[in-house]
């Protein structure tokens, strides 16, 4: 298992550069775009909690950026591998096994989103965008929710054939999740019909616990639940990601 | 008896076909129109997705962002974040479009080299892939267009003009993606793509006005090619249209030349070699 994540180490001390600008820079850009551009046209309310709105959604954008890196780091990287690169037919062709491969591979998805959210938290404060030292807790919580997400797409990527689909999961799930899961308004200016829909995904969690914890408004069973949640999702994934790299990769 | 059957001559019409040199340009960009919707047809889901993303943006910017802005230079959020983003998904749209598509056209399936084996020659490439990309870009943007009216965004009858100008949006970009997809080495050049594109997405005025910016910043702001197709459209979709869209037609009309004109020359070097 850490021989996986050992080779993704050494695969990306060498190739760091193409990716350090979608993992570091974007975030940082939608920070400034939307929190300090738009949010100079958001008056501080009751659906920001009174504070500026960049203090509101910088919480959140921890929990959706972890979530848009691990789609990218779940989905192509782990297809190239099974398909273009097939490293991980190499890997199950030494004492390594499949189980192991899939491990290495979360571990490795998480150790990058704690790169992220922390390259992400750092900005943030140097933007003023962090009121609480509470808004720390956004880091695990990112984490979590990434790696929530990341093992359920995980495991769909072994089962998958072509690259195309991911373009789908793209745009009607990982798009959506970002955009109406409660990171840049209160998700009670949606339709009370949708709000159903946002409960399921696991980004609707994440934001309720970093920003609850960042405004200090966090109860304990409330906080428990989505926790709850967001662990079941992880193991969901994971017992589904065995049984796929299992049917994928033994040989 | 036999006969020949009756061939179709290439027949030496059109002005371009009479200044380039022979065998960079055969007179058939339409082929590999048809061809792109020979693709497409296996992969229509691609092609309706494509619709869907700056919809769920503009649901969510205008209506739920809209809650927490009440107005923007006079009017409504989501009439004023509309354009915007109609603008920039005509943007989005050429240059993926474009750039991967092209790149990998180029290395790595090679159809172009096999194209060239027949009369067709790089400019006919050039000409049949930004027709493709225009006519793909143009169904998106009425799409786009028809839900702005239908939730009563669109508020003069200049708006009949906004397609047209997604065109030439969508032309300029294009234009200036494909030029620089030739000059792209790997993949990991797309991430400078990315670089450019999303800046431009965030920052040009798509979100909220331009007075939000320091002096200094809004004049390089004014320089970007987005904030300019942003300017036009707004102006067309709300009827405050003045002699200042002419400045931004032009702007658009060079971008879009100065991108045919190099993306043409080194496509020509790359392929005919």
């Amino acid at each position: 298992m850490l021989a996986v994540l050992e080779y993704q180490w050494t695969w990306y001390r060498r190739n760091w550069r193409s990716t350090s600008v979608t993992t570091f820079v974007n975030p940082l850009l939608f920070l400034l775009a939307m929190g300090m551009g738009f949010g100079s046209q958001v008056a501080a309310g009751p659906a920001t909690g009174g504070e500026r709105y960049v203090v509101f959604l910088a919480p959140a954008l921890v929990v959706t950026t972890a979530v848009q890196t691990a789609m990218f780091e779940s989905s192509f990287a782990v297809f190239s591998q099974f398909k273009w690169q097939r490293t991980f037919h190499g890997m199950v062709s030494t004492p390594v096994t499949p189980a192991q491969v899939l491990y290495g591979q979360l571990l490795w998805v998480a150790l990058k989103l704690t790169f992220g959210c922390t390259a992400f938290l750092l900005v943030a404060a140097v933007l003023g965008a962090l009121r609480s030292p509470w808004a720390v807790v956004a880091l695990p919580v990112g984490v979590l929710t990434g790696m929530a997400f990341s093992s359920l797409v995980v495991a769909y990527t072994a089962t998958v054939e072509k690259p195309d689909s991911f373009n789908g999961l793209y745009r009607f799930l990982v798009i959506p999740m970002t955009l109406f899961t409660g990171a840049f308004f209160p998700l009670s200016q949606l339709p009370g019909w949708l709000h159903p829909l946002a409960w399921v995904t696991p980004v609707w969690h994440g934001i309720e616990l970093a920003r609850g914890a960042a405004y200090g408004t966090l109860h304990p069973l409330p906080a428990l639940g989505h926790l709850a949640y967001l662990f079941a999702l992880v193991a969901v994934g994971v017992l589904l990601g065995r049984r796929f790299f299992d049917r994928r990769l033994a040989v | 008896m036999t006969r020949t059957l009756d061939r179709e001559a290439p027949e030496s019409r059109g002005l371009l076909l009479r200044i380039v040199p022979p065998g960079l340009y055969a007179g058939r960009p339409h082929v590999i129109v048809e061809r792109a919707h020979l693709v497409y047809r296996r992969a229509w889901t691609a092609f309706v997705a494509g619709f869907f993303e700056p919809l769920f943006f503009l649901l969510s910017l205008g209506f739920g962002f809209g809650q927490l802005v009440s107005e923007v230079n006079g009017l409504p959020y989501p009439a004023f974040v509309a354009p915007g983003l109609l603008a920039a998904s005509a943007m989005n749209g050429a240059i993926f479009d474009t750039t991967y598509n092209l790149f990998l056209k180029v290395k790595y399936s090679k159809v172009y080299e096999a194209m060239l084996n027949t009369p067709m020659g790089p400019i006919d490439i050039a000409v049949g892939e930004a027709t493709w990309a225009l006519l793909r870009g143009g169904l998106y943007s009425a799409g786009f267009l028809v839900v702005m009216f239908g939730f009563g965004l669109v508020t003069s009858a200049w708006a009949l003009l906004a397609l047209p100008v997604c065109l030439l949006i969508a032309l300029a970009f294009a234009a200036v993606g494909m030029a620089g997809a030739t000059f792209m080495r790997s993949w990991q050049d797309f991430d400078l793509v990315q670089l450019v594109v999303l800046p431009l997405f965030l920052f040009s005025t798509t979100f909220y006005p331009l007075s939000v910016y320091p002096s200094w910043l809004q004049a390089v702001v004014q320089w970007t090619p987005l904030y300019h197709s942003i300017e036009l459209l707004r102006a067309l979709t709300t009827g405050s249209v003045g002699w200042g869209a002419l400045a931004h037609v032009v702007y658009l009309v060079v971008m879009a030349a100065a991108g045919v004109l190099v993306a043409s020359r080194r496509l020509g070097k790359l392929l005919v070699s």
